[in-house]
């Protein structure tokens, strides 16, 4: 569409920092192990310590700090154009929080020291829930009821959260929740990623087909529909997409939040607004923003395990200041 | 005669291929050493320092040096320390790594799915379980002889407190955010063969929970013990121990200290624990 | 002959458990621009939304020859473009970007905009007069520059049927008239055009037929002069007008409250 060069040279961009950034979290590690050596025990077989720790130890976590920062960010650009709402994420339709509580379920009752992967098919199946339950509470309202239908969840398992913590049988356990809550790739294996990847793809799947919808919502709910969008379609597969791939990054990542407010946030003046270019452009974002965080915290404190999810929130906050100052300028 | 020399050579083949089989189970029954351990977990750590052999330990987790937290943190600056990281804990190649059942689960994991055995530990709450971690972990390390050793001096040392006279005092013992140790927990179990009552059983209180302030100021103790009070940095939890009524009730029984490094983790150290509390009941050590 | 665009027989809208149009009928036929008015309330805003497929009706409404419950709203969007009244522009396109969203019913989910996509668009932004804000954010213009984009918006859509609910609102005098021009330029293309008005000179002065409605039924249907008459005006807006003839068209100005008796 008149998508201009300057659209092309952003993806681009986006997508070259995201590559670099993608070998560099794994070049990067306690092992300090050469470049060059490192790359190629990526595809080595010979079963070595070098190639166990690239292929078993590196590849995933670099894998899922993509994915988890891909699906961030695109469910977070997804739901501000659904909403029409700059101000929309995945956390605001509950299903960061139902996974969340899913997992700590898990936790607390022991499920999770049952059998290893306990707590993210928990914490799956919390966001899986909280999305049926959004869908019956907002039935075929609008972006209203659908904001207020996630909060209501939201706030519930927050709540019920609060509660295992408060409740759990001893300290340990309550630690393992609150640091869980956090967000943290360290230390992830393949079998996370085989875990989360069906599920995190068929998300992609329903959300990157949306671009043609949330364009035509630009003019409102009447004016898209009568172009011929199905809104009820349109609204069914942003909420499904974003419970199944933001689901199964916080079940095998933790709560990590801010990114899918920032990133769309941060990217739309440069995609000049339209839902549709901010999709992917979202999601190179993102998952850029989580490698580089997730190469930071290796390295700002490798001895005190600073968590994912306090990083983007250090970023996050400030953004907001930054977003409340410049509009205070706008408005005088 | 030769049938006498046939038997005393029947009973000499006989001798020999018993003693043969006696040495060729002896390997079998001759503990598994393994040479290269790596310890994750503060509680593993310490018993890890204690039992190991010469060089079998390779590292012990950093919070073992940490003295708020750690009994052992002289012995632990013997060791290199690690973060608990997958990484670094495989490039160690360790035979054998002692973890916590609370250790990072995505650590563990890991650590099993690169063929490395990993021994997860309980919290220990009683004595009984302290003398059952060490000689866990005595077997794990192929160290049985040691581990019995450690055992029998505690075994010993509780023996002699058993005998004691008992003051039959009450004791309550209060950490930051108002927790208090019920039944169930190592340190009742240190307050009870120091002779002491434990408020916090005699109120119900089971496991480590909150005890409201009132029913502690209401019981009056004879002992109140603190378990954190200087804990460095402060933080808003240990804003019960400047509560005016606490306050009140201390100029009333006293307070001591009593670090919870000797009962967080269960050891020898916890003794200490047990010495700690006769003396706050102002009784003798020794038996006159 | 002309073609049958727009067949609406006994349609029934209720809304929020109010009867807003009763059993209205109505035929509409390539070339007409017709004018649809009627006090607040008159059930204008839920007519057009109807015929749209906004709501749920009783009845039925077939857009060019085919049944609107049997067409796929990808089909309906072909045959009939609908301009609401609210003037919602959720991000900040460029204008050129967000006229171009009225070939969305033209285009599959992720192809590029072709030489003809490309070319509607033009047209329609010339049209509308707005071509020289094609690289400015839509929400950067005024009220009524507003108004032109989102009106090229459904131009540029390229159908046979156009809705608009209030699309002079906002509007200088000089761009209702031209939007005016452009209505009846489209319905003597072989277009038509439903508008909903609340401006009666302009409606008497532009349309070629004039459809009055009133508590959801349609009380008076034809051409300008025979619609808008004193009786009409005393009867159903409750004010007294003006009526004359200037520059070959009709004059209608209302003038003064009428007390009810």
């Amino acid at each position: 569409m008149m998508a201009s060069r300057g659209y092309w040279l952003l993806i681009g961009g986006l997508a070259v920092v995201t590559v670099v950034l993608f070998v560099l979290s794994l070049a990067l590690g306690p092992a300090g192990i050469a470049f060059g050596e490192s790359l190629s025990a990526l595809f080595s077989g010979d079963g070595g310590p070098i190639v166990l720790i690239m292929q078993e130890i590196r590849l995933p976590r670099a894998i899922l700090g993509l994915m988890t920062g891909a699906t961030l960010g695109l469910s977070g650009a997804v739901l501000q154009g659904l909403l029409r709402n700059p101000l929309a994420e995945p956390g605001l339709i509950g299903i960061s929080s139902s996974a969340s509580l899913g997992a700590v379920l898990a936790i607390y009752t022991g499920l999770s020291a049952a059998f290893p992967l306990g707590l993210p098919l928990a914490a799956l199946a919390g966001a899986l829930i909280a999305v049926l339950v959004v869908q019956v509470l907002a039935g075929s309202g609008g972006v209203l009821t659908v904001i207020l239908a996630g909060v209501a969840v939201s706030s519930f398992a927050s709540a019920m959260t609060s509660l295992a913590l408060n409740l759990s049988p001893n300290p340990f356990a309550a630690l393992e929740i609150m640091f869980w809550m956090l967000g943290s790739l360290a230390d992830r294996s393949m079998t996370h990623v085989w875990l989360a990847t069906p599920f995190i793809l068929a998300g992609w799947l329903m959300l990157a087909s949306l671009g043609r919808a949330l364009d035509a919502l630009t003019l409102g709910a009447d004016a898209a529909a009568s172009m011929g969008v199905d809104l009820n379609r349109t609204r069914r597969f942003a909420i499904l997409g974003t419970a199944l791939s933001v689901g199964a990054a916080t079940a095998v990542a933790g709560a990590i939040g801010f990114v899918g407010l920032v990133i769309p946030h941060l990217l739309r003046p440069l995609t000049g607004g339209l839902p549709s270019r901010l999709l992917p452009a979202s999601a190179l974002g993102g998952a850029s923003m989580i490698l580089a965080a997730d190469i930071l915290v290796r390295f700002v404190a490798p001895g005190r395990d600073l968590k994912l999810g306090v990083l983007t929130a250090i970023v996050g906050a400030p953004f907001f200041l930054w977003l409340v100052w410049k509009s205070r300028r706008d408005l005088l | 005669m030769k049938n006498g020399a046939r038997q005393r050579g029947k009973g000499a083949a006989l001798a020999a291929l018993f003693t043969c089989a006696l040495f060729s189970t002896l390997p079998a029954r001759a503990e598994t050493r393994p040479a290269r351990v790596v310890s994750i977990n503060l509680c593993t750590d310490q018993l890890a320092m204690l039992i190991a052999g010469k060089g079998q330990l390779l590292s012990v987790s950093a919070i073992a040096r940490d003295p708020q937290s750690s009994a052992m943190v002289k012995e632990a600056e013997g060791f290199p320390v690690n973060h608990g990281q997958a990484e670094e804990i495989f490039l160690q190649k360790p035979d054998l790594v002692l973890a916590g059942v609370y250790t990072t689960r995505a650590t563990v994991g890991l650590l099993k799915e690169l063929n490395i055995r990993v021994e997860q530990f309980s919290p220990e709450t009683s004595f009984d379980d302290v003398k059952a971690s060490m000689r866990r972990m005595g077997s794990l390390l192929g160290q049985k002889a040691r581990a019995e050793a450690l055992v029998g001096q505690i075994d010993a040392e509780l023996d002699r407190l058993k005998r004691l006279p008992r003051s039959g005092k009450l004791a309550a013992l209060y950490y930051a955010n108002s927790y208090t140790s019920g039944s169930g927990t190592l340190a009742h179990a240190a307050l009870e063969v120091a002779g002491l009552e434990n408020l916090a059983a005699r109120l119900g209180i089971q496991g480590t929970a909150s005890i409201p302030l009132e029913a502690l100021v209401l019981a009056m103790p004879d002992v109140v013990v603190a378990g954190d009070r200087d804990y460095e940095p402060p933080a808003l939890a240990q804003e019960n121990f400047v509560h005016p009524a606490f306050r009140a009730l201390i100029e009333h029984s006293g307070e001591v200290a009593m670090p919870v490094r000797n009962t967080v983790c269960g050891g020898p150290f916890t003794l200490a624990a047990v010495h700690m509390l006769r003396a706050a009941a102002g009784q003798e050590l020794v038996s006159r | 002959m002309s073609t049958s665009l727009l067949d609406i027989a006994g349609l029934n809208v209720d809304l929020g458990g109010a009867s807003v149009v009763r059993d209205l009928s109505l035929n509409v036929k390539a070339g007409e621009f017709v004018g649809l008015i009627g006090p607040n309330g008159a059930g204008k805003s839920t007519l057009l939304r109807a015929i749209a497929g906004l709501v749920p009706i009783g009845g039925t409404v077939s857009v060019a020859g085919d049944r609107l419950e049997g067409l796929k709203a990808a089909e309906r969007a072909l045959r009939l473009a609908y301009v609401p009244q609210e003037h919602e522009i959720a991000w900040p396109v460029p204008v050129e970007t967000l006229v171009a969203l009225g070939r969305t019913p033209h285009r599959s989910n992720f192809a590029l905009l072709s030489t003809r996509d490309r070319q509607v668009v033009a047209d329609a932004m010339a049209r509308m007069d707005v071509a020289r804000f094609a690289k400015r954010p839509a929400t950067a213009l005024s009220g009524g520059e507003k108004a032109r984009v989102l009106i090229a918006r459904a131009l540029a859509q390229d159908t046979p049927l156009i809705l608009a609910d209030e699309p002079a609102a906002g509007l200088d005098p000089a761009y209702q008239i031209a939007l005016m021009r452009v209505f009846r330029d489209l319905a003597g293309e072989g277009r038509g055009v439903i508008a909903s008005m609340h401006d009666l000179g302009l409606s008497a002065r532009w349309c070629t037929r004039l459809v009055l409605l009133n508590g959801g039924k349609i009380v008076a249907d034809g051409s300008p002069e025979e619609v808008l008459t004193p009786e009409t005006l005393h009867a159903i807006y409750g004010v007294s007008g003006f009526f004359g003839v200037a520059d070959g068209g009709l004059v209608v100005q209302p003038l003064d409250l009428v007390e009810r008796r």
